[in-house]
């Protein structure tokens, strides 16, 4: 929303710089996004007449100016234009005079003759036809304005106005005109403030013998308030007019739309005009469109109708979508003779839904959706009537339609001091709080407070605590620390357990990323997830942004390698990277998702392998107090390499996977072939969280070592192997280490060598040579019983 | 005999000086003190002496061994003390050489103002409470008071799973206040930080995903002056004392009043910069008391309690903290911009 300061200051005077102006009413609630003056950029302009032109003697264009400037003598000045005669009242740019845009004017020869300065075009001025329509866009700005030769152009032009930019919120549509924010602004700065009361003298003749309006939908359209002008003089609405709406970004075109812009501008109600020829029937009716029904619309597209739309229409066909724009075919135009204008009351979300649906949200679409003032018709439509009188524009028709659906309701809320006091830490006076609302277009009835009808957003004493504060000052109200119990913070056990997490991932030099929790089905394609894998389950956004996008990911893995893909194709050489990832699964008891955090791995590049990262995963599970954890070869998750790829297992449950990431998937993601990835339900994990570790007593006996290579099938897993010593080395094994696994000459093909480092220890005495042996002898049955091992 | 001895003395002395290493101080020791030692045979050589020299002679040929021993010991002391000056020098290494690299990772910039903040939360009573990111249109609107209708339920603005909106992902992370209210005791102190999700392409400011940190004080006698006072010292925490706030009136569906939190601009300190628009504030946050029907719809007695919230953009909040020019670098993850941090 833009505001003239000039403008506004025809109902209250505010008289403080614009800095004083923006900071204040940003603090009373009329939040200031920024500020700017008319005409700012112009510099030493001033009004001149020419008095004697000559051809330029060295130019066959060029013309050779005195131009009478109110000094002393006339300035010399060249110009190419050719449409300045002797007598013209034109813009001159003296020596050193500045231009919109940053230019500079100085004296300077042109084809060897001095030129003392510059004549100026609209353009140069920052300024178009529209501003004023009797100039050229081509030429010289030929002035009609009153001015004496000298004369400031600003003050020539009206220019040095302060518009204010403001951004107001959704519940303030009454901020949205110059008599709203003059009513902030009044009970801002305590000055006063003055309601319009517009004046309309009629000339006779009765709009009821012209017109009927019938509202089909009152719930969509409240109230329809219509005045009809005829004998119109379409023409060019006068300077201070076109200036006002220039000021606030208002293109001026003609007085009759200029009137309907100048109104909305000034009372926040959106206005159309019809030509009153083209109502066919001499009938309005307000109704929602038929199927199949269409209309151009003023920017000359052709809009679909829908029924959730609604529409002004004739006795026949639509002449405008309700609020959002006029049609085509009811348009003003130069040679119409009678209008009907229209103040109406719209539903704002109907209005809303139908800019939305047809694509075109205007300034009437955008004030009508926020709920505007069922009150505010009247007032609009009258001023609009004052100002074809004042701009003799036409006659207006005595008399007025107002229909009235839904008449509006007055509401009344509770004055309670103490209640506001205790919401807001204050203690301020009833009287002062009864200024304030007063100030503000409220009325008091005894203790209650009658709200205006443009204030449709207070309902409840916390509202009034609301406009009493904004005044009050927010800044003035004391800050305080919460009394009461004092409460213990912190983080939950679960929170602390993946914070833990987090640590030790950084502990192990991986960084953390973080991925959108979108996923897509061309990302299952690209991990090669199988048609019929549940994770394809997914909850489809219904409105997505795009394909890649459009389900909620139920799988970590995508966003992990498209994060590598995008380091990789910047030659990041390598990267070890971890995500607490959310995954969402359908609910089948639940419109809700199953919300699941994962911790996701993933790394390429020097180091990484997978007995790397297999072994980041279990000093993570080792830490993390995982009980019986177990892998086992997986040769079915098709995104993995099938011979390097495990399940993780916690007590027999699956917990996560790892695995050197397929070839092919690889290859989809622009990788190379050396990536890894794990990822591990951090649920399932705490679920097979063990005890809180204890005490150990350290051994008192030393230990003893033995290392054993073993030959056996190439195919039986070193952790059978190690699981069998384990089983037969009680009571006196303490540790299993493999240290090697060889395959090749002289090991025979289809066997591999395996060698282990046993530490064998007695926790009550010193470990005997007989004790040891016998250890190792039970071990060494065990693997030849159980796995076919011999010796190597 | 005794200008023998003096001789021996001296000569053995000065090659106890000159040795230059232990195995040639071992070897005078072996010459002079040994059992065949030039000493220890003059030792021998007493029995021919008069019996009153010979005592004379023993003693001053023990007062030589003494010093001689002496002087032995001396040396290896210097010796030993000489090769390892020579060990230690020959170690010598250019200590500006880099240490070896050891890598440690380095959690994601957003995650970690975040935590900063929780912390500092935690600190002042609060606990950090959790919500669903796939919420019902219930929680996310209707009862923070955005009826049907409103704007912000639109389907250009949020993500819907079903035909008649009523699921859908959270645009906020003030459910959570909802979720809380009917679940946890009174009082109520929390934060919420999470994700939220809009409908807007993404560019250097925007993103269909991004965070929020909620937060929620329900208890008897809370005031608006209690919000400034807890929200100017997390503020303060994070940012030090010095930095000025002020407070706005604004508008929420759920917060009645509400306002708007500035800060100081970080970049300009109040001057005016293209960052805060010239203004010398930037906006931080938003909040208000929470609004009575909130309170009621949850079941709480509005009579008796009050309460504040508070929320704002996380992103927004790293990005200003490391002076991240661009939102979409958040999401994007180059090493090179994690390491950064």
């Amino acid at each position: 929303m833009d505001l003239s300061r000039q403008w506004m200051n025809d109902y209250t005077a505010v008289n403080v710089s614009d800095k004083e102006f923006c900071e204040r009413m940003t603090m009373s609630g009329s939040k200031v996004e920024g500020v700017s003056v008319t005409g700012a950029g112009i510099e030493n302009v001033v009004a001149g007449r020419v008095t004697f032109m000559n051809p330029h003697p060295d130019s066959d264009h060029m013309w050779v100016c005195k131009v009478d400037v109110g000094q002393s003598h006339d300035l010399t000045i060249v110009t190419g234009a050719q449409n300045v005669s002797v007598g013209d009242l034109v813009p001159v740019a003296l020596d050193g005079s500045k231009l919109p845009g940053g230019v500079e004017i100085r004296s300077s020869k042109l084809r060897g003759i001095m030129s003392e300065g510059m004549l100026c075009s609209l353009g140069e001025l920052g300024l178009d036809t529209h501003d004023y329509p009797y100039a050229i866009e081509n030429g010289i700005f030929i002035m009609q304005e009153p001015a004496e030769p000298g004369d400031d152009i600003k003050k020539v032009l009206g220019l040095g106005d302060s518009v204010v930019e403001f951004e107001i919120t959704n519940n303030r549509p009454d901020c949205l005109s110059i008599i709203g924010l003059a009513r902030e602004a009044a009970a801002t700065f305590g000055t006063d403030f003055t309601a319009p009361q517009p004046r309309v003298k009629g000339s006779g003749d009765d709009i009821h013998k012209y017109l009927t309006v019938q509202i089909d939908e009152p719930a969509l359209c409240p109230r329809y308030t219509a005045r009809m002008v005829k004998n119109i003089k379409i023409e060019p609405s006068p300077a201070w007019l076109r200036r006002r709406l220039r000021a606030c970004g208002i293109r001026p075109i003609n007085n009759i739309v200029d009137i309907t812009n100048y109104v909305m501008q000034e009372y926040g109600q959106p206005m159309h005009a019809f030509d009153y020829s083209c109502v066919g029937g001499n009938r309005i009716v307000v109704r929602r469109a038929a199927p199949g029904e269409s209309l151009m619309t003023l920017d000359g597209n052709i809009r679909k109708l829908t029924p959730n739309m609604l529409i002004i229409a004739d006795e026949a066909k639509p002449i405008g979508v309700a609020g959002v724009m006029g049609g085509g075919n009811s348009e003003i135009v130069d040679d119409t003779r009678t209008i009907v204008f229209e103040s109406a009351n719209f539903n704002g979300t109907s209005i809303r839904k139908t800019a939305i649906a047809l694509g075109m949200r205007t300034d009437a679409s955008g004030k009508f959706e926020k709920g505007l003032d069922p009150e505010g018709t009247i007032p609009a439509v009258q001023r609009a009537c004052e100002l074809v009188e004042m701009l003799g524009a036409g006659d207006v028709i005595d008399g007025m339609i107002d229909v009235v659906a839904s008449p509006h309701v007055e509401k009344t809320v509770l004055l309670e001091p103490e209640k506001v006091n205790a919401l807001l830490g204050t203690d301020i006076s009833r009287d002062y709080m009864v200024k304030v609302l007063e100030k503000l277009g409220f009325t008091m009835r005894g203790d209650q407070i009658v709200v205006p009808s443009w204030r449709s957003d207070i309902e409840h004493y916390s509202d009034i605590a609301e406009e009493v504060a904004r005044f009050y000052g927010y800044d003035t109200v004391q800050s305080t620390m919460i009394r009461g119990k004092t409460s213990q913070g912190g983080w939950s056990d679960a929170q602390r357990y993946v914070n833990r997490l987090n640590s030790l991932c950084q502990a192990m030099g991986f960084n953390e990323i973080l991925t959108y929790s979108f996923g897509s089905r061309s990302a299952w394609d690209k991990i090669r997830l199988p048609a019929d894998s549940p994770l394809r389950q997914a909850l489809i956004i219904q409105n997505p942004l795009g394909e890649d996008r459009s389900v909620m990911r139920t799988t970590p893995m995508p966003s992990m390698l498209d994060v590598m893909s995008t380091n990789a194709a910047r030659r990041n050489p390598s990267v070890r990277f971890y995500e607490r990832a959310k995954v969402f699964h359908p609910k089948k008891d639940s419109p809700l998702a199953d919300e699941q955090l994962w911790l996701v791995l993933g790394e390429y590049g020097e180091d990484a392998s997978f007995f790397q990262l297999k072994g980041c995963v279990e000093a993570i599970l080792r830490d993390a107090r995982v009980e019986d954890v177990t892998f086992t070869a997986e040769s079915g998750e098709a995104a993995f390499h099938p011979g390097r790829c495990a399940r993780i297992l916690a007590g027999g449950e699956s917990i996560g996977l790892i695995g050197q990431v397929h070839p092919t998937v690889c290859q989809n993601y622009g990788l190379d072939a050396g990536s890894f990835y794990a990822q591990l339900d951090v649920a399932a994990m705490q679920a097979h969280q063990g005890p809180e570790r204890t005490f150990t007593a350290l051994p008192r006996f030393p230990a003893v070592s033995r290392d054993v290579a073993l030959v056996c099938r190439e195919d039986i897993p070193v952790a059978d192997l190690a699981a069998t010593i384990r089983q037969a080395g009680k009571p006196y094994l303490e540790d299993v280490k493999l240290f090697d696994v060889y395959k090749g000459a002289p090991i025979p093909a289809g066997s591999k060598s395996v060698a282990f480092s046993l530490t064998l220890r007695a926790a009550d005495q010193t470990l005997t040579e007989e004790h040891a042996a016998e250890t190792m002898s039970a071990i060494l049955e065990a693997l030849a019983a159980q796995h076919g091992v011999s010796i190597r | 005999m005794e200008e023998k001895l003096r001789q021996l003395r001296d000569a053995s002395l000065q090659a106890i000086r000159e040795a230059e290493d232990l195995e040639a101080l071992d070897a005078v020791r072996v010459r002079y003190l040994g059992k065949k030692g030039e000493l220890t045979a003059m030792l021998k050589q007493m029995g021919g002496l008069s019996a009153e020299e010979r005592p004379k002679m023993g003693q001053m040929a023990n007062s030589i061994r003494e010093e001689l021993t002496a002087a032995l010991e001396q040396g290896r002391a210097d010796l030993s003390e000489k090769a390892l000056q020579a060990r230690l020098a020959a170690e010598r290494e250019d200590v500006t050489i880099p240490g070896t690299a050891v890598k440690l990772g380095r959690p994601h910039p957003l995650n970690r103002v975040i935590d900063e903040f929780s912390e500092i939360a935690i600190g002042m009573g609060f606990t950090i409470a959790e919500g669903p990111e796939v919420e019902l249109a219930s929680y996310n609107f209707d009862r923070l008071n955005t009826a049907e209708g409103h704007p912000a339920r639109d389907r250009q603005d949020t993500f819907y799973f079903d035909d008649d909106d009523q699921v859908l992902l959270r645009t906020q992370t003030s459910p959570v206040q909802i979720h809380v209210m009917e679940t946890y005791p009174l009082p109520i102190r929390i934060i919420a930080p999470g994700r939220v999700y809009r409908k807007d392409e993404v560019d250097a400011t925007h993103s269909p995903m991004f965070h929020q940190i909620e937060g929620l004080v329900v208890d008897e006698g809370i005031t608006f002056g209690d919000l400034k006072g807890t929200l100017n010292e997390l503020v303060h925490r994070l940012y030090g004392n010095d930095l000025k706030t002020r407070f706005r009136p604004h508008h929420f569906p759920f917060t009645e009043p509400s306002c708007e939190m500035d800060v100081e601009c970080f970049k300009c300190h109040g001057a005016g910069c293209p960052v805060c628009k010239g203004e010398g504030w930037v906006e931080l946050l938003g909040g208000g008391m929470v609004h009575p029907k909130v309170l009621a719809g949850c079941g709480i007695d509005t009579e008796k309690y009050s309460g504040f919230a508070f929320g704002f953009g996380s992103d927004r909040l790293a990005m200003f903290r490391f002076n991240i020019s661009d939102l979409r670098l958040l999401f994007e993850n180059d090493v090179r911009f994690l390491e950064q941090f």
